[in-house]
């Protein structure tokens, strides 16, 4: 059943462009899947490692910055995703060895500060960011001779690199080094006393939701053709964060359906709704006070006790 | 012959309070060993310096000769040193088994396999269930930790230290809390724990330490104060007027 209603998904989001009615509404699913890998990628530390970050929106720029310069100076698009996501790794290190000197709110502050000195650059360090104005591309990249200029192509191209983040977290989460970042985000130390080294296991899974923030960043790049500071700012960092938290932690499916949700309201509802942030404040407030676990493992949880009040007395 | 773990003029003050005074101590290999003291005696404060978790403000600690005063707490199960806690520190949200797996994957190198299932892995697996076995839960493997009851989580806490095959095993109070049938049962698995497993536990129970210990150390504010056979220490006047009484 579960195999079957996730193929049925899988499905309906790989056509989605057949069916989903207009250029908009392409792009609006495009934009969807660059915030779902990107909700992925810090679930992998919100959820699986226990600590909260506010700063990742850096990385997430510091990526398209990368891309945009090494394109506009004339590298080939392989050559720009090699380039921009090993900027990307060196600067989740950097952040990674810097902010687990701290735990919990110590944690905290120090990726927002993180996240306020790569604002910081990008707004002020004009000569590399172009500040305020940003950074354009000219061009989407061709990919195995299919143009990704069409909204259609971009979709697939994009989708096909969620499935892939989808597909790596779920390897990662499954595995022996996913069982013991768990086992540091529950019992630190303890799992100092059995052997495991909890630093490396956090930095490396720092890594991890770096290189993904990196590819999400990438793909925002070639989505909007188009870099500013307005990308790697504190509110961007929470609004991903809202996206796990809304959608569950710890969970492969919650952070795609947070992610849907937010990008949803910012761009559909609020053509509708003038004051579309108080609805989307409102619907978090709903989800916190019903669903705390997240939309995903409470929609679960809602069905499992349906099920259970619908069954008949004395069936097993 | 060395001793198993030999600690010498180990000193830790937190703050203005000496919490281990200068303690000498040496345990011989296959010993068991019974540490007791009044509530605030330093017992609990010795294992943690002993498996690292704080650093001693002077002295050393010795492991079968090797000093290991300066390992960090997450080598020394390495080394060969496993300990349980007198606060049960488990992981509630996971399996018997994978508590367990948790414990075997600390000491292998696949705990960095970012690749393979850990579902997939049989060997490891396999191990995890005769640790739990061992204990007489590998009935209970599948059961989330927290829906078993207390008595099975000491067990679970001893489980996953014997799987990690240590020469020294800190016990600290594992009958703490327990019933009398499962403080007899406990003591059984204690007992059964072969002999080149050096033990050194801590207990206030008595009645069921006793039977354990060949020797005992009795700690009163930091400082051994009596150390010898079992039927040395509890005959001395310093043991009843210290913790026993009369």
């Amino acid at each position: 059943m579960k195999r079957l209603a996730l193929a049925a998904g899988l499905v309906g989001l790989a056509t989605v462009p057949l069916w989903v009615g207009g250029t908009y509404y392409v792009n609006i699913a495009s934009q969807i899947l660059i915030y779902a890998v990107f909700a992925l990628a810090i679930n992998v530390l919100v959820g699986y490692a226990g600590l909260v970050t506010l700063g990742h929106a850096g990385l997430f720029g510091i990526a398209a910055y990368a891309g945009a310069r090494l394109l506009n100076g004339g590298a080939g698009h392989l050559a720009v995703a090699a380039g921009s996501l090993a900027l990307t790794l060196v600067a989740a290190g950097i952040f990674a060895a810097l902010a687990l000197r701290g735990t919990g709110l110590g944690f905290i502050m120090i990726t927002v500060a993180l996240g306020q000195i790569v604002w910081g650059i990008a707004y002020r360090w004009i000569s590399i960011t172009n500040g305020d104005n940003g950074v354009s591309i000219k061009e989407r990249p061709n990919l195995l001779g299919l143009s990704l200029v069409a909204p259609a192509h971009f979709y697939w191209a994009t989708f096909a690199v969620f499935l892939v983040a989808l597909a790596s977290m779920a390897i990662f989460v499954a595995s022996p080094f996913g069982a013991s970042l768990r086992g540091t985000r529950d019992q630190p130390r303890r799992m100092t006393a059995l052997g495991h080294h909890v630093w490396m296991i956090r930095f490396l899974a720092f890594l991890f939701s770096g290189f993904w923030s990196g590819v999400a960043g990438l793909l925002y790049l070639y989505y909007n053709q188009f870099v500013s500071p307005h990308m790697v700012t504190l509110t961007a960092s929470a609004e991903a964060l809202l996206m796990v938290i809304s959608g569950g932690t710890a969970t492969l499916l919650g952070p795609t359906v947070g992610a849907a949700l937010v990008v949803i309201m910012k761009n559909v509802a609020s053509a509708y709704i003038e004051r579309w942030n108080f609805v989307l404040g409102a619907i978090f407030v709903t989800i916190v006070i019903f669903m705390p676990e997240g939309l995903v493992p409470g929609t679960a949880r809602l069905t499992r006790w349906a099920m259970a009040a619908l069954r008949p007395r004395g069936a097993p | 012959m060395s001793a198993a773990l030999a600690l010498q003029n180990l000193e830790k003050s937190f703050g203005g309070l000496r919490v281990t005074a200068a303690v000498n101590l040496a345990v011989e290999p296959g010993e068991r060993r019974l540490i007791i003291g009044p509530n605030g005696a330093g017992k609990t404060t010795l294992f943690n310096l002993i498996s690292g978790e704080i650093r001693p403000d002077g002295g050393a600690i010795t492991l079968f000769d090797q000093d290991i005063t300066r390992v960090p707490s997450r080598r020394r199960p390495h080394l060969g040193i496993a300990r349980t806690y007198q606060i049960i520190t488990l992981f509630p949200g996971e399996t018997l088994l994978r508590n367990v797996t948790l414990s075997l994957l600390g000491l292998s190198r696949l705990r960095w396999n970012p690749f393979r299932q850990l579902e997939r892995q049989a060997a490891l697996l396999a191990r995890a269930r005769a640790a739990l076995a061992r204990v007489a839960l590998d009935h209970l493997a599948e059961r989330p930790l927290a829906q078993t009851a207390y008595g099975e989580r000491r067990r679970v806490e001893i489980a996953m230290a014997l799987a990690q095959d240590p020469k020294v095993l800190l016990l600290d109070e594992p009958f703490a809390g327990l019933s009398i049938d499962e403080r007899r049962d406990v003591l059984q698995l204690v007992t059964a724990i072969p002999r080149d497993v050096t033990i050194v536990m801590i207990e206030h129970d008595m009645d069921v330490a006793l039977d354990f210990a060949e020797r005992i150390t009795l700690l009163h504010f930091g400082e051994v104060v009596v150390d010898g056979t079992r039927g040395e220490v509890v005959a001395h006047p310093r043991t009843k007027e210290i913790y026993l009484g009369e």
